[in-house]
């Protein structure tokens, strides 16, 4: 059995949830809080009744207990944090992992500030106090692109990475290009359906691909890199005209972020791609090529967001550190 | 361009080693044993790319070495890249940019497509430039960027070059 503390009771909290409701996984919740309330129990907390408090507008917990607080004193074996991204400071993610980390609890975050911010200081963090950090769910949701990075690929050089690393951004495009609709058409339209937030700059200004870029090149490529190394051009200013220009010749515009780690290239840009491309994918999915040495060019496509697809990356995490690191199981 | 040479034997290394002594970059070898003919002699291809202005030099270093050169052919354009522009081409001078791609003398801008809505919003266009070298297509398209950025157009890059 593993227990775990659960930061952040939005989509992908909630994810997680229902999937420990639904499938036998040995995960037991002992700790829960958002920004509004929390719980402690080391017993197990009724993740139904969480689920229907929350799904009536209420907070999962009581007012009285913070995130802060579940931190410090639950107890727990692996600490989940997967509250809201915060891309300037990575705060209050930040602090939880720290403080968890500092008390030999391992981490497992769907949260990109931190890692994109302060990985190294992480990594040295739960090393010096021998647990891990794990954080699959970062990067392009339901692909396991870390752990096939880091596990499946390991011997293996990689000279190039490069793909869809945003749904909002895909989806847009693929509209734009199958019924001639203009970026705002489009952007209404992924609005409407939940796949844009109401202020969609992260996204389609490609930060969001670039924080993803971040993310993989210092975490599993060995490079050092921060948010301004990355080159950024968004797709807003992408007309009707220029998709049907591409497909004039059996091509298609795709926002793709690219790291060519031997020149140091870091890179997300609206580029034409041939459509009979593997990259080239519908709707709201991720496709990731990753060029090396010994295996060749392999390509990833899966669904980059959703509650329980970004779910299955975490439970992926914890079940990896449970066969590995977790006593009396 | 193309090199032609009727071969003895122990030519053919002889032949590339001044190519890459001029900075020439071999892109095919394709040589077959002629049948007809009883002698040891070979029809060597060597499709490779030069540097401007190294020709006359590599043709005297392939004397010296005792390769006869039976034909040259030269195709000088041999990389192409399309890319879209958006934003106001005709009112940020579209000849201009073709013009400054056209000018480096090793790229040429061989193809323009432009969709024109309606007068105010940007246009679009597809062009495609043809280059002697692979490294000179890096510069055009280094050189169109930077006429991007001072116009401020976007420039839609291919996700593979050459």
């Amino acid at each position: 059995m593993i227990r775990i503390a659960l930061l952040g009771f939005g989509s992908v909290g909630r994810g997680i949830a229902r999937a420990i409701l639904a499938k036998d996984l040995n995960i037991t919740v002992t700790g829960l809080a958002d920004s509004r309330g929390g719980i402690i129990d080391a017993g197990g907390i009724d993740l139904l009744a969480a689920l229907d408090r929350k799904g009536n507008g209420g907070p999962c917990g009581s007012p009285g207990v913070s995130p802060a607080d579940v931190v410090a004193k639950a107890d727990y074996d692996v600490l989940v944090e997967v509250t809201p991204t915060n891309v300037e400071t990575a705060e209050p993610a930040l602090g939880h992992i720290r403080g968890a980390l500092r008390r030999r609890k391992h981490v497992v975050t769907s949260n990109k500030g931190p890692i994109a911010l302060a990985y190294p200081e992480l990594r040295a963090l739960a090393e010096a106090n021998g647990v891990l950090l794990n954080y699959e769910a970062t990067v392009c949701g339901a692909i396991p692109l870390i752990h096939a990075i880091r596990e499946g690929l390991a011997g293996n050089t990689i000279s190039r990475l490069y793909g869809v690393f945003n749904g909002t951004c895909n989806y847009i495009l693929t509209r734009m290009a199958e019924d001639s609709l203009t970026y705002e058409q489009a952007l209404a339209e992924a609005r409407e359906l939940g796949y844009a937030e109401a202020d969609p700059t992260y996204d389609v200004e490609g930060i969001d691909a670039a924080i993803k870029l971040v993310i993989l090149a210092n975490t599993v490529l060995d490079m050092q890199t921060t948010l301004d190394d990355v080159e950024r051009t968004g797709i807003t200013l992408l007309t009707p005209d220029a998709l049907r220009l591409a497909e004039d010749q059996d091509c298609t515009i795709r926002l793709i972020g690219e790291i060519i780690p031997e020149a140091g290239v870091l890179r997300v840009s609206p580029r034409i791609v041939a459509k009979a491309h593997p990259l080239v994918v519908e709707g709201t999915l991720n496709a990731v090529t990753v060029e090396t040495d010994l295996a060749g060019d392999l390509t990833f496509i899966g669904k980059g967001a959703g509650s329980t697809e970004t779910a299955s990356a975490v439970i992926g995490d914890l079940l990896y550190i449970h066969d590995r690191y977790v006593q009396g199981s | 361009m193309k090199l032609e040479m009727r071969d003895q034997p122990g030519q053919l290394v002889a032949a590339l080693q001044p190519i890459s002594a001029v900075g020439g970059n071999i892109i095919a070898v394709i040589h077959q044993r002629e049948t007809s003919t009883a002698a040891e002699v070979l029809d060597v291809q060597i499709v490779l790319e030069l540097p401007e202005g190294r020709l006359e030099k590599l043709l005297e270093l392939l004397r010296e070495q005792g390769v006869s050169v039976v034909r040259i052919g030269e195709e000088r354009l041999l990389y192409e890249c399309t890319l879209i522009v958006i934003g106001h081409l005709m009112h940020t001078d579209l000849s201009d940019t073709v013009d400054r791609i056209d000018r480096t003398g090793s790229a040429e801008v061989t193809e323009l497509s432009l969709a024109m809505p309606a007068i105010s919003s940007p246009s679009s266009a597809r062009i495609i430039i043809r280059s002697t070298t692979r490294a000179e297509m890096k510069k055009a398209i280094r050189l169109l960027r930077e006429v991007a950025e001072q116009k401020d157009l976007l420039i839609i890059e291919p996700l593979e070059d050459g």
